[in-house]
């Protein structure tokens, strides 16, 4: 017994007590929101809190797992996924106009989800082996690692989740050090560009961007979820309408409102001042992570930290900013709040590395 | 490499590190700002806006629409009511495909193809999400098929639904009219008259006759259910409630017996009837033959039998007793007389020879009197009960045409008689001017010769006419003829008098209408022109005959009625009031091409005279009922 009770305080020890409350905080509010949005449905309810012990449970795995031993993963994983997602191009199952699935048998998969964390691992460990000897050479070989999984997640087509991977390579090359001219100079030319992505992007695509620019000239088609979904925020006020009480949420006025519209139940009930809570727990959670980044005694682990603490914001955001009517529904669930197994395990998982770069610091040292 | 410098480079990456997090915390505080600028403009800047938004979702008005009123006879016969019936109704918008689904519903129940025919046409004015109906008054069968395969019949349901229902048949579509499904016209007229929200649950509105211009009294207020109701639109609880006002219950004049007695006594011939309270001005009778089934509109008629209806020679949609426009001929003759007394061109007793004929100074034209050889030796009484021609030529010469306009103009004529009715005719009164200006030509005195008997630019209602006889009746009280004699309103269930049209007493000189009257009673003794309508009546009755014509006959041509087809026969007329010694009934009669107004006019108006005041119906028609009863 007590060397069972000794290995759980050790397992234990490598989890942040700040991040740890952080999240606990989110998932807290994440299941008072989804059992309102459910019509507290014992179904939904329950599912979710598996999802979050599942969840958690990962998140202290991963906390465990030593940086150096995470960045072997690394590799393998980006090659799998990539080899997957060429599986998908090849002999892919189309839904709803774009092939993104793979049918294993028993069950159906989305390799791209692999890519979220593989992406930047493998970069992190790529950077960290030439660490001594960083140049240029190796900004462009990043760069094409990180461009072959981000266009073929956009010609299945997926914009959402190929921008998304696309955001978090790029963080990592930032981090990394890429330098300022690059950066500006990509920029400019990506501007001068968006014509012709306008032109090569699919009509469902253009369709969504202009429907987020004009809600109302689809108020019954693609308009209606943002239409819905502001209507709800902003009647929600200053205050709130109280939890169980928005009449949005309520009467099935929001569409996915236990997953990716959650935030428009969370600022209908809970209101402006929710809404500054909730941001505030994100910039909270992303304010930590960079401070473990700066105290990371390796390069991969400096780079994994900054990166992944970015990337969670960068959801928030894409999420918050899609609820509220200012960025494209690109169907991007909102970090720790949405109900769902696969995102919330990808998400702790990111945690629990983040965990893991902070507590193995000493360790490391020593 | 040295360590040292490998240790500097170390630093130096380090502090660019540092200096990419602080961008990094720099570009994530942007972002945050981003949204937590975007929650303010929503959730406090424009607040108000959004829970307007949000309210208008949650909350629907559901319309409830009121009861309609009834109309009642004077006797409180019904007249127009409702029932509740279930109706077969399809939404376009709702059905995967409208033909099958009709074909479905066909083999599942009856549906004619006049139902069928009605049913394109209402949905070709109807928007695709208005549910339209197939078929009324479906059986308890009908409905248990229909709900037993209603699944796989999408956009079809039964609806309960009022009706309204004219049991009094053909005879009382002129005076009731008829409500028919709202249409894009009624309703741009109701948006104009911003009565729009009280006809929100409703879906028929009066069309013609007391429906349409007491459509206010009768249509009600329409109750307001506040649900809120969910994205699907279903209503999840009831916040508050506006019930329904009904609408007014109608009392007629209008005796429900009297009126089916006129239609009775009219036969096969066409025409107008309306018999008036001289009195009061309310309407007796209003009876315009042929008549229409009104049930026919109510949900929307098929287009063959409207064709029909609308083409038909007869034209049954003509409201003969309000519109119809004909020469009065001469039951024109006691208000020229009347004229003639009150205008100092007559006395009583001022008599002439009357020849056959007249003709005017210095012409050789002949006008000619109806009784070959002339009447002889005529006073005013006997001007009025022989009908003598050339008595009124005569007058109507020494008058001038504008004197008998403005005299005829007090007894109404020529203008609308200001009935509770729409679509009343003003008819024709002429005069110089009116000629100048409609034809830009003078008056001809051959023109004035004519006026005098009734005859050419002279065109009126029999509704005119039978307020000129209510007034010979009444003693010159110019009366505003009314169907409605009270309402009723549907909570108190208290009937309130209608007020009565405008009155106006005409300065008469007793002595004058006496003498006419005394005319208009000789009209109906041994002798006079329509003696034989009057035999064996227990009251006494004053009448005038007349005749109007409708082929112009060519001079020296003598009149055959064998020889002319019925539609060539002159229309007839007449008017009369009953009893004389204190009139209670005052009526006017136009029976199209009835020929002679003694010989088929009179005798209708006896009829009607005799079941009003004695309570005698005719002989045949209480047969008839015997029969029905068997």
């Amino acid at each position: 017994m007590p060397r069972t009770s000794h290995w759980i305080v050790r397992r234990l020890s490598h989890l942040d007590g700040i991040l740890l409350t952080l999240v606990l905080v989110l998932l807290s509010i994440s299941l008072a929101v989804v059992t309102s949005a459910s019509g507290q449905s014992p179904a939904r309810i329950s599912g979710h809190l598996i999802n979050i012990g599942l969840a958690l449970g990962v998140m202290v795995v991963m906390a465990n797992v030593p940086p150096h031993l995470l960045s072997r993963v690394g590799p393998p994983l980006f090659v799998a996924g990539v080899v997957l997602l060429i599986g998908v191009a090849l002999f892919g199952e189309v839904r709803n106009g774009s092939r993104r699935w793979l049918n294993l048998g028993f069950m159906a998969f989305q390799p791209s989800e692999l890519l979220k964390l593989a992406l930047p691992l493998t970069l992190a460990w790529y950077f960290q082996r030439n660490e001594a000897v960083l140049r240029a050479k190796h900004f462009l070989v990043a760069g094409v690692l990180l461009l072959v999984p981000f266009l073929l997640i956009l010609r299945q087509p997926d914009l959402g989740t190929a921008l998304m991977i696309g955001a978090s390579g790029f963080y990592l090359l930032f981090f990394a050090g890429l330098p300022w001219k690059v950066i500006l100079g990509g920029g400019v030319l990506g501007a001068a560009s968006l014509p012709v992505v306008w032109g090569l992007m699919h009509e469902y695509q253009q369709r969504r961007v202009l429907t987020l620019l004009d809600p109302t000239s689809d108020p019954l088609g693609a308009g209606y979820h943002i239409i819905q979904s502001t209507i709800a925020i902003g009647s929600g006020g200053m205050f709130g309408k109280g939890w169980m009480q928005g009449s949005q949420s309520q009467l099935d006025f929001i569409p996915e409102r236990t997953t990716d519209f959650v935030f428009a139940v969370f600022g209908e009930e809970f209101g402006y001042v929710g809404a500054i809570f909730l941001v505030g727990l994100y910039l909270a959670i992303v304010a930590r992570g960079l401070v473990i980044a700066a105290r990371a005694p390796t390069l991969f682990g400096r780079l994994m930290a900054a990166t992944l603490s970015l990337n969670l914001f960068t959801y928030a955001f894409v999420n918050m900013g899609m609820v509220s009517g200012i960025l494209p529904v690109v169907g991007v669930p909102l970090p720790l709040m949405s109900y769902g197994g696969t995102a919330l395990i990808t998400l702790l998982l990111g945690v629990g590395i983040l965990m893991s770069v902070a507590t193995h610091r000493q360790l490391n040292k020593s | 490499m040295g360590f040292a410098t490998q240790l500097k480079n170390l630093d130096r990456e380090l502090a660019r590190f540092h200096g990419r997090l602080k961008v990094g915390a720099a570009f994530v505080a942007l972002l945050a700002a981003a949204l937590l600028a975007r929650g303010f403009y929503l959730q406090v800047v424009q607040h108000e806006h959004y829970i307007q938004r949000a309210e208008s979702n949650r909350i629907s008005r559901v319309p409830t629409a009121p009861n309609r009123g009834l109309i009642l006879d004077r006797n409180d016969r019904i007249l127009a009511e409702n029932y509740s019936a279930y109706t077969l109704e399809l939404t376009r918008a709702r059905t995967d495909n409208l033909e099958a689904t009709l074909a479905e519903v066909g083999t599942l129940i009856e549906i004619t193809p006049g139902q069928l025919r009605r049913f394109r046409r209402l949905l070709s004015e109807s928007h695709e999400f208005e549910t339209v109906p197939l078929k009324s008054k479906l059986t308890d069968e009908e409905v248990a098929i229909i709900a037993a395969n209603r699944y796989r019949l999408p956009g079809v349901e039964v609806k309960a639904r009022l009706f309204r229902n004219y049991q009094a048949g053909p005879g009382m579509a002129h005076v009731l009219g008829f409500v028919g499904r709202i249409n894009d016209r009624d309703l741009q007229q109701l948006r104009d008259d911003g009565r729009e929200q009280n006809y929100k649950g409703s879906a028929h509105i009066g069309k013609t006759g007391l429906e349409q211009s007491y459509e206010t009294l009768l249509h009600g207020r329409t109750g307001f259910d506040q649900m809120e109701t969910d994205a699907s639109g279903r209503a999840v609880r009831m916040l508050s409630r506006i019930p329904p006002v009904p609408g007014k219950d109608l009392r007629l004049h209008l005796d429900a017996e009297l009126q089916a007695v006129a239609e009775h006594a009219f036969g096969d011939y066409l025409g107008g009837l309306v018999a008036l309270d001289p009195n009061t001005g309310g309407v007796l009778a209003l009876v315009s033959r042929p008549g229409f089934d009104p049930n026919l509109f109510v949900d929307g008629i098929d287009p063959e039998t409207w064709k029909s209806l609308n083409e038909s020679a007869d034209r049954p949609m003509v409201n003969r007793a309000l519109r119809g426009i004909y020469p009065p001929g001469s039951t024109i003759k006691p208000l020229m007389a009347l004229a003639g007394l009150e205008l100092g061109l007559r006395k009583p007793s001022d008599s002439i020879s009357d020849p056959g004929f007249f003709s005017l100074p210095n012409s050789s034209h002949q006008f000619r009197d109806w009784k070959r050889g002339g009447h002889g030796v005529v006073d005013l009484r006997r001007s009025i009960s022989q009908s003598c021609d050339v008595y009124y030529y005569k007058l109507a010469v020494d008058m001038g045409v504008d004197r008998m306009h403005d005299y005829l103009a007090q007894f109404g004529l020529g203008e609308k008689t200001g009935i509770d009715l729409d679509g009343e005719s003003s008819g024709l009164l002429p005069s110089r001017d009116w000629k100048q200006r409609r034809f830009k030509q003078p008056w001809y005195p051959g023109e004035t010769v004519i006026a005098g008997i009734g005859q050419g630019y002279h065109l009126t209602t029999p509704l005119q006419l039978a307020v000129a006889a209510a007034m010979l009746a009444n003693g010159g009280v110019r009366i505003e003829p009314r169907l409605v004699q009270a309402v009723r309103d549907p909570l108190t269930h208290t009937w309130r008098p209608q007020p009565g049209g405008a009155r106006a007493q005409l300065a008469i000189t007793p002595k004058h209408l006496e003498v006419v009257r005394e005319g208009m009673m000789d009209v109906m003794r041994p002798g006079g022109t329509a003696a034989r309508s009057a035999a064996g009546a227990s009251y006494t009755v004053a009448g005038k005959t007349g005749t109007a014509q409708v082929v112009g006959i060519k001079q020296g041509a003598r009149y055959d009625a064998d020889r002319l087809t019925r539609k060539h026969l002159d229309h007839a007329l007449f008017i009369a009031y009953a009893p004389t010694e204190n009139p209670t009934i005052a009526v006017a009669v136009m029976v199209e091409n009835g020929g002679s107004g003694s010989g088929t006019a009179a005798p209708i108006a006896r009829a009607v005279l005799d079941y009003y005041l004695t309570g005698k119906r005719p002989g045949d028609m209480k047969l008839e009922a015997e029969n029905a009863a068997d």
